[in-house]
């Protein structure tokens, strides 16, 4: 359900930057099935790959083979990602707090003696600060959902409304995190995470569980629509294609 | 000109005990076996710099051949940690490891800028991330034109680039092509450069979006069929995905990676000097 709901937030047209893992599921599932003209764009230095299967990682080649250009990392930061011209910013989290900040660096607040050593950065600083608005795709967990993340790697909403701006960050931030169990979106006065839709046979209890801060509920909470069989067969037929 | 030699010859000339060495290659082209001669070569207290210190990086600090790393993301694409890298930075084994942690736009920038013969770079980055109090190459300037606060990060000139290409000509041209990541930016700002290739031909024949360094740009290129596996190098063979899962169990405990490198990387016999 969460690659669905993921792939049914892009919508057609939209230039996406792409994580691996679960984004890159929800973007290749969403060009084939209601966003064929959906512009895929890998930190690789791919833009607009169209593969047939799932990509094994960001520099897969057949999003090379598959792409209108391939072009070199500084070229990707520099010209494409920095100056605004990316909708869309797709990324994953290892910890998320509730104002959308992400954490992909330690676990622990000790930088130095982490109690996990996460893979670091990458590209999503720069694509959390960069592109237009950013969806984050991720499982919610007491664990990974978290009231303030231990280590700020990329900027969510800062630590609440007006703090993008202050330091100066151009796009939107998170406007959508979407999980295993609903979706999320900030509140329009505070930026704090809310719950603004459960997936089918989630209640509201089951999410608050899985959440490691006050959990507030939209007053306009709505239900994800069931997937669908067109998107249930294009999702297998991904994986199937894939293995 | 770049000279064509072994790649035994190659890197026992370039690298260095102490040198800061970049062994670059977005996935795609990835210096493998170069990584492993290092080892064989038994270098010591190397600066790693690299974007994604993937499985290569892995094995070169597992050997203890690095005590400092320069990087932006340490993973197993696709799969998972980086065992032996937590190793040294949590546990100092075989050797304590200094960490200077960067995004890819930081890391991608100070290549530009020491290909560009220029002191530091500037972009947009880094704001409200907790990147800067724990990274002391990463400070704020202001732009003396509009006011805006940036992020600047100094160049980059290692004193060795060792990249992966798919040919090269027998004067030492070097054609490269798919993703080309940030190769071309490595080989121009470090001081010496080591490239290896799947073939020499006679002729190189124009291919689609290549990049070329020309002979002069380079230092020297040796000849290594299947010298980026486990990554792959586009029109010549595929990622081998199998080894990149297997990693994750051989890299996983000491014991089943030093038996790793004995095997792999020394030939049978050869006498392993352990730290």
């Amino acid at each position: 359900m969460m690659s669905i709901a993921a792939a049914r937030a892009l919508t057609g047209g939209k230039r996406c930057f792409v994580g691996i893992g679960l984004p890159s599921t929800a973007a290749n599932l969403a060009r084939r099935t209601h966003a064929p003209d959906l512009v895929l764009i890998y930190e690789s230095g791919t833009l607009g790959s169209k593969p047939d299967r799932l990509p094994a990682s960001i520099g897969d080649g057949i999003l090379a083979e598959t792409a209108d250009a391939v072009i070199s990392v500084p070229e990707v930061f520099n010209y494409w990602l920095q100056p605004g011209r990316i909708d869309i910013g797709f990324l994953g989290a290892a910890q998320l707090d509730k104002f959308g900040n992400i954490n992909t660096t330690v676990i622990g607040d000790d930088y130095a003696n982490p109690k996990v050593r996460l893979p670091g950065a990458g590209g999503a600083p720069e694509i959390a600060a960069s592109c237009r608005e950013v969806f984050v795709v991720v499982r919610q967990s007491k664990r990974s959902f978290v009231e303030q993340v231990d280590f700020v790697t990329s900027v969510g909403h800062g630590r609440g409304k007006g703090d993008r701006e202050r330091l100066g960050l151009r796009g939107a931030g998170p406007t959508l995190v979407i999980t295993d169990l609903g979706v999320l979106r900030p509140d329009p006065e505070t930026s704090e995470l809310v719950l603004s839709q459960l997936h089918p046979g989630v209640e509201v209890e089951q999410v608050r569980e899985a959440t490691g801060w006050e959990l507030k509920v939209s007053p306009e909470l709505s239900n994800t629509e069931a997937p669908t069989a067109e998107e249930l067969a294009n999702l297998r037929a991904l994986k199937e294609a894939s293995k | 000109m770049a000279e064509i030699v072994s790649l035994a010859d190659g890197v026992g000339r370039l690298v260095h005990d102490g040198d800061m060495v970049a062994m670059e290659g977005f996935t795609h082209l990835i210096p493998h076996a170069a990584g492993q001669e290092i080892i064989r070569q038994g270098r010591e207290n190397l600066t790693l710099v690299r974007m994604t210190p993937d499985i290569i990086y892995d094995q070169l600090i597992g050997a203890g051949c690095a005590r400092k790393l320069v990087f932006s993301w340490g993973g197993n694409p696709g799969v998972g940690s980086l065992h032996r890298f937590r190793d040294a930075v949590q546990n100092g084994w075989p050797v304590p490891l200094e960490i200077e942690e960067h995004s890819h736009a930081g890391m991608a920038n100070r290549y530009v800028a020491g290909a560009s013969g220029l002191p530091f770079a500037v972009l947009r980055g880094y704001s409200g991330t907790d990147l800067p109090k724990h990274t002391d190459t990463i400070k704020q300037i202001t732009c003396p034109f509009t006011g805006e606060r940036l992020a600047a990060v100094p160049a980059l000139n290692p004193d060795v680039a060792v990249i992966h290409a798919q040919r090269a000509d027998r004067a030492g041209n070097v054609q490269m092509w798919g993703l080309v990541g940030v190769q071309k930016e490595a080989v121009l700002a470090s001081r010496r450069s080591l490239v290896t290739v799947e073939e020499v031909v006679d002729e190189l024949e124009p291919v689609p979006g290549q990049v070329i360094l020309p002979s002069w740009a380079v230092t020297c290129v040796a000849e290594v069929p299947h010298g980026a596996h486990p990554s792959y190098a586009q029109g010549y063979y595929e990622r081998d995905n199998a080894y990149y899962e297997e990693w994750d169990s051989i890299g996983r405990k000491r014991d089943s990676f030093q038996e790793w490198v004995r095997e792999k990387v020394f030939a049978a016999g050869t006498e392993v000097k352990t730290r």
